[in-house]
């Protein structure tokens, strides 16, 4: 069975390292700093006992006054898990650092996101559009996005 | 006088029968080797995951039935999973054994497709093929007597499944698994010490362990390189815990690899059925749940060994009778992550087996 990492003792050992980064650590999942997810995201990877070496998921959920970044981690060597996430409050130019310098597979997921909600990866290899067309308008997974 | 070459941009799809589906790859070739490559899609893109804000919960079953549609019965487990957790509803133990039932069967049916249009990839056109839609044809009889329907099942409910098993069921798949392993043993004395495919695939491609746990490939790619990660035994969902079966790894991760795997899975899938109609317990088949759920304030996140790798939703709801966010985690579109670096320096025509054993569906790579 796939363990669940405690989030509060995740959260010191981060705040240790980093400590500008935890933003809240009371809930099922550690959210982080925006500026320092990168970071943070590399100490998850490195560090030998928590070894977070596959990247389940990356996705974006749109909350009108934030973006929530969601990151699903699963160590395949220790079997446990971990979800992190990171907010970001600009509607216009929302943006986050990339994490595919960490992780390869973020490379699809992360041009998914940014295609269909519309959050730039800073740092990402080659950021274009995935699923839709370039001059496609709009990012329909925003909830002001209308499908009618 | 001295001779020039020069790199060639050669669209392979997206109209194109070795591309599985609408899926464009952008290959710069050298001569007849691959030097570059850019996989495009999105020609199938219904915006399942948008869909699904404006669905109630039950309604979206259906949609889930349109990602892979080669393994309909693992999508809509998955996503009743996702659902279940949410809403908290835990299904009877009968649902759980009809379900896992269903989704071996199914992981059969999806790699009876795979094998058989990997051969028809190396060249051995159709009548391989034919041999494997012979199983599948008796998979998906099994499959209509459950529900009716051949494809989109819909068979799965939050909180169990739509209709108990038929009287005639049960000896149906009795028979079936009974014969199968033979099958199997038919396609193995037919293909694994085939000279063709083993010199076409053997050391071909080769996915290192490392770059495929990096690059979150999942499912046989991922076994196919010797890493033992099976969602089945690692995080067991339903009643998977209960049976006794193996997980197939390969020793090096090439293209004859992620073949042999997938072959030696439908065995174990045999394997799971088998118990599986021994323990099935009577009783009912479905929870009582309201037609129309709410599901707290909340998320969750649930995720099944799907035929061609880990399949996941996560759900987040405000409290509505729709959630107000469904992503689906789809393994083929993730795999496709190491194409490029799996097909450089290989030639066109391996380039077409490679991505035979990748195992993509549009459907799903696409949603």
């Amino acid at each position: 069975m796939t363990t669940q990492l405690n989030v509060k003792d995740l959260g010191r050992q981060i705040r240790e390292r980093f400590p500008d980064a935890v933003v809240d650590d009371d809930g099922e999942a550690l959210v982080v700093m925006a500026d320092s997810l990168a970071e943070v995201a590399r100490h998850c990877f490195e560090t030998p006992e928590l070894a977070f070496d596959f990247l389940v998921g990356v996705t974006g959920v749109d909350y009108i006054d934030h973006f929530e970044l969601v990151y699903h981690l699963v160590s395949i060597k220790h079997n446990h898990s971990v979800v992190l996430k990171a907010n970001t409050y600009s509607r216009e130019a929302p943006s986050v650092p990339s994490v595919t310098g960490i992780w390869e597979g973020a490379v699809l997921q992360e041009r998914e996101v940014y295609d269909l909600m519309g959050i730039a990866f800073e740092g990402h290899p080659d950021l274009k559009r995935i699923l839709l067309w370039e001059g496609f308008p709009g990012h329909p997974h925003r909830k002001d996005f209308t499908t009618a | 006088m001295t001779l020039k070459t020069e790199e060639v941009m050669v669209n392979i799809g997206p109209q194109h029968p070795s591309t599985h589906g609408v899926f464009r790859m952008r290959v710069t070739f050298d001569g007849e080797v691959v030097t570059d490559l850019e996989p495009v899609f999105g020609y199938l893109h219904r915006g399942t995951e948008k869909l699904a804000e404006e669905r109630t919960y039950t309604q979206i079953i259906t949609l889930t039935d349109r990602l892979d549609y080669l393994a309909s019965m693992s999508n809509n487990l998955a996503y009743v999973l996702a659902a279940e957790k949410l809403a908290g509803i835990e299904p009877p133990e009968r649902a759980m054994y009809i379900r896992v039932i269903m989704a071996e069967l199914m992981r059969i049916a999806s790699h009876c497709m795979a094998l058989g249009f990997f051969i028809n990839d190396l060249g051995a056109l159709a009548t391989p093929l034919m041999y494997m839609f012979r199983e599948r044809e008796k998979i998906l009889d099994l499959f209509e007597m459950v529900c009716g329907a051949r494809i989109t099942y819909s068979y799965m409910r939050i909180g169990g499944v739509s209709g108990d098993l038929p009287p005639e069921f049960t000896p149906a798949l009795t028979k079936f698994i009974n014969e199968m392993p033979g099958y199997i043993d038919e396609y193995e004395a037919l293909l694994r010490e085939n000279e063709i495919i083993i010199s076409r695939t053997k050391d071909m491609a080769i996915l290192p362990a490392e770059t495929a746990i990096n690059a979150s490939v999942s499912g046989p790619m991922l076994r196919a390189s010797g890493v033992n990660w099976d969602l089945r035994k690692a995080d067991p969902y339903e009643v998977y815990d209960r049976f006794e079966f193996d997980v197939p790894v390969g020793p090096t991760g090439d293209t004859y690899d992620r073949f042999l795997v997938r072959l030696e899975e439908m065995r174990e899938s045999v394997r799971i059925v088998k118990q599986a109609m021994e323990q099935i317990p009577e009783g009912p088949f479905r929870a009582k749940a309201p037609a129309l759920i709410r599901p707290p304030r909340g998320e969750a996140y649930a995720h099944v060994e799907a035929p061609k790798g880990e399949l996941g939703f996560y759900l987040v709801s405000d409290g509505a009778i729709s959630p107000y966010r469904c992503k689906i985690r789809a393994p083929s579109f993730i795999n496709l992550t190491v194409l490029r670096e799996l097909s450089i320096g290989w030639k066109l025509a391996d380039l077409i087996v490679i991505l035979g054993s990748v195992d993509i569906n549009m459907g799903e790579v696409d949603r």
